[in-house]
């Protein structure tokens, strides 16, 4: 874009004509620890290097030293906006890799569980876009519909936003009655509330205008760029990994794939809206699936792994198979087959990897995250050089960068 | 025509011959290695081939074998080809003491990044590369911390040694 430089320097000044400007580490627009060093022409931004690692906490090196159910709480805190999604994602990584089979009713199980992150995530997402253009109405109304998400994991596993839920084989416990009666109370209440934040933005002008054609990307660039998840799908390529290499059933599932033609912000909005409703659909879909198991079915929770599942407490105390199988996994002591495998699954922001190296140790010889935001947030100079500042700090918001993720 | 694991490979052979090696399928996933020196050759035919079309770079990462002498470090590249939804795992090894490989950015914008990654955490030098400097860690780091020559745990301890992680 040509554009007249706005200040005018006699000739041989040393003086620049661009402004330097710092935008983080903390930043009320970055919402999250991460910076952007920033060259402004009055409004207009000429380029931009991006800072990460402020949060860095090694954990690659940790997991090295970790028995697989250690690591879960590990991948709790990688995008923390969807934490249960990145634990099922490790949990089926490790299932894969050790090759067990788990039972339909928990597939089904996991599929609620990470089709309500995601909820929670899109709407985090789009939530602060809304705020970043002006609108905090939207953020602070949703708050509470995420608070009935919440209420629901601290149900099945008894923590909300760091979750550790679930083990690798099945989940720690049974849902209770009480989850379900929650996850009906989410089903009927939501998705008027969602309708009612979709009104409020979707062919709101103000926020139109704000977001049609900023922070744009060709689909070309962004799959070079190597964006995934909802950032690929606004810029209309249909990839989405519970489609293309199905984990947890998700084949069983009827749902569309929404796409986007030009890639920017509101397109990136309109995605994950979708995307919402799809999950809601979704879900509903897996609970009644899990209402027509009977009998001894309906109660399964977790597959027979005796190796890596741990044995329920009562058995501990009364049954020495138990209590060896116990000790040898709170130890650490289960020795891992041999080889490599990388699985992945559709994390909030896009395909969330794992690359797990074994050389028949106890814990992982190599473990690497494929962090979605970490590989996109690289195109962030090309999507905004030229435009407002004002427009950066919605693109930002819009790509959905979780620090947590960006830097593990 | 569906793309299969058999036909990438006679691909390749018939391509690279002899300097493709060690084809081996875990999990469905097709691997292979080269020499470093033709790093960029493979990926380029990987890339431009319409028959292979893997034009998507899903991840790029290190790995540290140790024991490998003369082939310490190895940088993997997982590729995706999007429309025949298949994916491909392909390393090149270097040694520790000349860890010089060629960077892939210049074919895919999203290896700038993680070949800084990798760089910060393994020490390879990508030749080519725009801007290599750390990424995660702080500038002033003068090691590469997921070499296994740094373990984790603090040395002076005597309760956590390898052998209790199965590694006598």
């Amino acid at each position: 874009m040509e554009h007249q430089t706005h200040i005018t320097l006699p000739k041989g000044s040393i003086e620049k004509t661009t402004t330097t400007l710092n935008i983080g580490p903390t930043h009320p627009a970055t919402h999250g620890v991460f910076q952007n060093i920033m060259e402004v022409d009055g409004e207009r931004v000429v380029s931009t290097e991006q800072t990460v690692g402020y949060i860095h906490r090694a954990f690659e090196k940790l997991a090295e030293r970790r028995p697989l159910y250690q690591i879960t709480p590990i991948t709790d805190r990688l995008n923390y906006c969807s934490s249960p999604i990145n634990n099922m994602g490790w949990h089926i990584t490790c299932e894969r890799f050790l090759k067990l089979d788990l039972p339909k009713r928990v597939d089904y199980l996991r599929v609620i569980i990470m089709e309500l992150a995601r909820i929670s995530d899109h709407l985090i997402c789009n939530s602060i876009v809304g705020v970043d253009t002006g609108a905090y109405t939207g953020f602070l109304y949703v708050m509470q519909y995420r608070e009935l998400i919440y209420e629901i994991y601290e149900e099945v596993c008894g923590s909300r936003l760091t979750t550790n839920i679930g083990r690798i084989g099945g989940f720690e416990r049974n849902f209770t009655n009480t989850a379900f009666t929650k996850l009906e109370k989410f089903l009927n209440e939501y998705p008027k509330v969602l309708k009612e934040f979709e009104n409020l933005f979707a062919r709101n002008r103000i926020f139109m205008e704000r977001t049609k054609g900023t922070g744009g990307i060709s689909a070309e660039r962004a799959l070079n760029y190597g964006f995934t998840g909802p950032n690929l799908r606004a810029a209309g390529v249909d990839y989405d990994v519970r489609v293309q290499q199905p984990y947890s059933s998700y084949q069983d599932f009827d749902f569309k794939v929404p796409v986007g033609t030009t890639g920017d912000n509101y397109d990136r909005f309109l995605v994950r809206n979708a995307e919402m409703y799809e999950s809601i659909s979704i879900i509903k879909q897996a609970y009644q699936k899990i209402q027509e198991f009977k009998g001894t079915d309906a109660e399964v929770y977790h597959a027979d792994v005796p190796e890596y599942y741990l044995p329920k407490k009562e058995d501990v105390y009364t049954k020495m198979e138990a209590l060896i199988w116990h000790f040898k996994i709170i130890m650490g002591e289960i020795n891992l087959p041999k080889g490599q495998i990388y699985s992945a699954v559709e994390g909030g922001n896009g395909e969330l990897g794992f690359y797990l190296v074994s050389d028949g140790g106890r814990t992982p010889f190599r473990l690497h995250f494929r962090r979605p935001c970490f590989i996109y947030y690289q195109a962030f100079e090309e999507l905004i050089k030229g435009g407002m500042l004002s427009d950066a700090v919605v693109t930002m918001s819009s790509l959905n960068l979780i620090a947590g993720e960006l830097d593990a | 025509m569906a793309l299969s694991n058999e036909t990438i490979q006679n691909n390749l052979i018939e391509k690279f011959g002899d300097q493709v090696l060690n084809f081996s399928t875990a999990s469905g996933i097709l691997s292979f290695e080269s020499s470093k020196e033709i790093n960029l050759k493979v990926l380029q035919y990987l890339y431009e081939e319409p028959s292979l079309a893997f034009t998507f770079l899903t991840d790029l990462c290190g790995v540290n074998y140790p024991d490998n002498l003369g082939a310490e470090l190895v940088v993997v590249y997982h590729l995706h080809n999007f429309s025949e939804n298949i994916r491909l795992r392909y390393s090149v090894s270097t040694s520790i003491n000349e860890t010089a490989v060629f960077t892939a950015s210049k074919l895919f914008e999203s290896a700038n990044w993680m070949e800084r990654e990798t760089y910060d955490f393994f020490g390879i030098n990508f030749i080519g590369h725009p801007n290599l400097k750390r990424i995660l860690n702080v500038d002033e780091m003068d090691y590469f911390p997921l070499r296994k020559e740094y373990p984790l745990e603090d040395q002076t301890r005597i309760d956590k040694d390898d052998e209790m992680f199965g590694r006598g």
